[in-house]
């Protein structure tokens, strides 16, 4: 009995661990797939389609060198570049005011404060309305377009208020005997005790910013002001449409073919260089958010 | 409270009331204003007249809607999207958890997990057009179909696969991520449990049924209430990113509706009373999900 028991343990261990390799690989392999592609020779890819698992050699970067010569492609880094960073220190300052304001016992109105702040997450205008207004506030075409409407959100406040009131208050009397403010005390002693939170919803906005495209597109004509993922979108989606319809001449299909591959390279190497060595923050921050649900 | 507490409050903690007086004012323009806006469903609106210029016409926007052609197709879209969503999207991080929970060696569950977070990052855009690769009619879905002997053809472009193509997608960038949190509390379960069960002779699969599920049944409850709060609301970004005038029957969903009228269109009044409906739907549910969980598990937003 005990004997059969092991068996069917091991086999269990080795398909279980099989499985597991399969998820993992198709959660890999359309990406690996790109990056195959992206440095492979594009009339080679042509004759050969499907899956690759490895590149086609001899290995060609004509692709990178194109994109990398496009004028949207600089305009576009530099434009998303703006975003994150603006966008993410907007948030942060609104986000710490108001997590430090809410955990202070002090402040006698914070329950309603909160409440207050707490119904936007139930019940919102919806996308017109907040289209109106960002049109009526003549927005439009502005960098604010973008970066205003996502400039603030009551879920990460809530996580970040959970973090502030943890802290000790004894930490904050001490501070406070020896002189300190109450800016003071919340950039000098409240966020360095909980960097890690700060970190994590630091990450979450940046990466949210890097990858928004809808903001954009619907506030943004102006293509000097696009981010990166509108020309994505016009490269990779808008353009690939077209071009199926309207048969383009073979080679301009080929190379565009390979730019596709690149540009979506080039968009998203950064975000999964990154993602790996914050692992541990954003495991933190998941759990976060839901204890708070 | 009365005033003359917040107000003795204030003058206690005056620099406190100033920190927090950017966030007030933020959310009073871009959270209370648009929900004013709202106003706008019941007027025949006009960009010239704005809000206080333009004519009432009360409900008439609303029967216009569920009168009208879109009503059925866009509801009937929206909720079974989300319905097979949360099918097959919901249960799949649970046994992914499960399954990288038997596992001991921990550099290759590291490996598993890391490579499964991967598709979360990938912005939307790239998504997409990753996903008409794959199911374009030459493809890598339409080959493995051929070499199966079945006719291959263009599954995203299709009505009658768009949503299969969607939530299978959909499964495909969560399952790592959603599984994080069920990780969390599988490891909170305490080893004793585990060997008190084998003790009383318990063998693996009566452990995952009495001591595993019973584990981590309370979040699975809780994300599960969540996510049927959420129901009038998909991925409509995606689905914008996606559909096509082919596949309208199957992938508009109310919100891609809204944006069609409303932004395209410019049928203001129209569209927000369209979005209005699905706010107030999206409202109920989530007051009722929330009652559900407060009932059953104790645990509760509000």
């Amino acid at each position: 009995m005990r004997l059969r028991d092991s068996r069917l343990r091991r086999i269990f261990v080795v398909v279980n661990a099989i499985l597991l390799a399969l998820i993992g690989f198709c959660c890999l392999a359309p990406m690996l797939n790109v990056l195959w592609c992206s440095i492979s020779d594009p009339i080679a890819l042509t004759r050969d389609q499907g899956f690759r698992l490895l590149p086609i050699f001899p290995l060609n970067f004509s692709g990178y060198e194109t994109v990398l010569g496009y004028r949207n492609i600089a305009i576009g880094y530099m434009n998303t570049l703006i975003y994150v960073v603006l966008g993410t220190a907007l948030n942060l300052v609104l986000t710490t005011l108001a997590a430090y304001v809410l955990s202070r016992k002090r402040f006698a109105p914070r329950n309603r404060v909160m409440l207050f702040l707490a119904f936007t997450m139930l019940f919102n205008g919806g996308m017109i309305p907040n289209y109106m207004l960002v049109r009526n506030l003549g927005l439009l075409d502005h960098y604010a377009a973008v970066l205003l409407p996502s400039a603030f959100s009551v879920f990460n406040l809530v996580i970040m208020r959970t973090s502030f009131a943890e802290i000790p208050d004894s930490l904050e009397e001490s501070a406070r005997l020896d002189g300190a403010n109450e800016l003071q005390i919340l950039v000098r002693i409240i966020i360095p005790v909980s960097k890690a939170t700060v970190a994590v919803i630091a990450l979450f906005v940046a990466i949210a910013f890097w990858n928004s495209w809808f903001t954009a597109s619907i506030y943004l004509q102006d293509r000097d002001k696009w981010p990166l993922q509108m020309f994505l979108r016009e490269i990779l989606i808008t353009t690939s449409q077209r071009s199926l319809s309207s048969g383009v001449r073979m080679n301009t299909v080929v190379q565009q073919t390979l730019v596709k591959y690149c540009t979506i390279m080039v968009a998203t190497v950064p975000i999964l260089c990154i993602y790996p060595f914050v692992q541990k923050y954003f495991v933190k921050g998941v759990m976060l958010g839901s204890i708070k649900g | 409270m009365k005033p003359e507490r917040i107000l003795l409050n204030y003058k206690k903690n005056k620099v406190l009331y100033w920190m927090i007086l950017p966030v007030i004012t933020y959310v009073c323009i871009f959270n209370y204003l648009p929900m004013f806006g709202l106003t706008m469903a019941f007027q025949n609106y006009s960009l010239t007249g704005g809000i206080f210029g333009s004519k009432w016409i009360w409900f008439d926007n609303f029967k216009d809607f569920f009168q009208g052609l879109y009503f059925q197709r866009t509801l009937n879209n929206t909720l079974l999207i989300s319905f097979y969503t949360l099918l097959f999207a919901f249960p799949a991080p649970i046994i992914f958890a499960l399954m990288l929970n038997e596992v001991r060696h921990t550099g290759f569950k590291k490996i598993v997990q890391t490579v499964s977070y991967m598709p979360h990052f990938i912005s939307m855009i790239v998504v997409v057009s990753l996903i008409n690769d794959f199911t374009n009619s030459n493809g890598v879905i339409a080959s493995i179909v051929a070499t199966l002997g079945g006719t291959p053809r263009s599954y995203a472009t299709d009505p009658a696969s768009f949503r299969t193509v969607f939530v299978i997608s959909e499964i495909w960038q969560q399952i790592g991520f959603n599984s994080i949190i069920y990780l969390a509390a599988l490891s909170g379960i305490s080893e004793e449990l585990y060997e008190a069960a084998e003790l009383d002779g318990a063998g693996r699969i009566a452990q995952l049924f009495h001591v595993t599920l019973p584990g981590i049944a309370s979040t699975i409850i809780i994300m599960f209430i969540l996510r049927c709060g959420a129901l009038m609301t998909v991925n409509f970004e995606k689905i914008l990113l996606m559909y096509s005038p082919a596949t309208y029957e199957t992938a508009d969903v109310i919100q891609t509706y809204v944006y069609r009228i409303g932004i395209i269109k410019q049928k203001i009044g129209y569209s927000t009373a369209v979005g209005l409906f699905n706010s107030i739907i999206s409202l109920g549910l989530i007051v009722l999900a929330n009652n559900l969980s407060r009932k059953y598990t104790e645990v509760s937003m509000f």
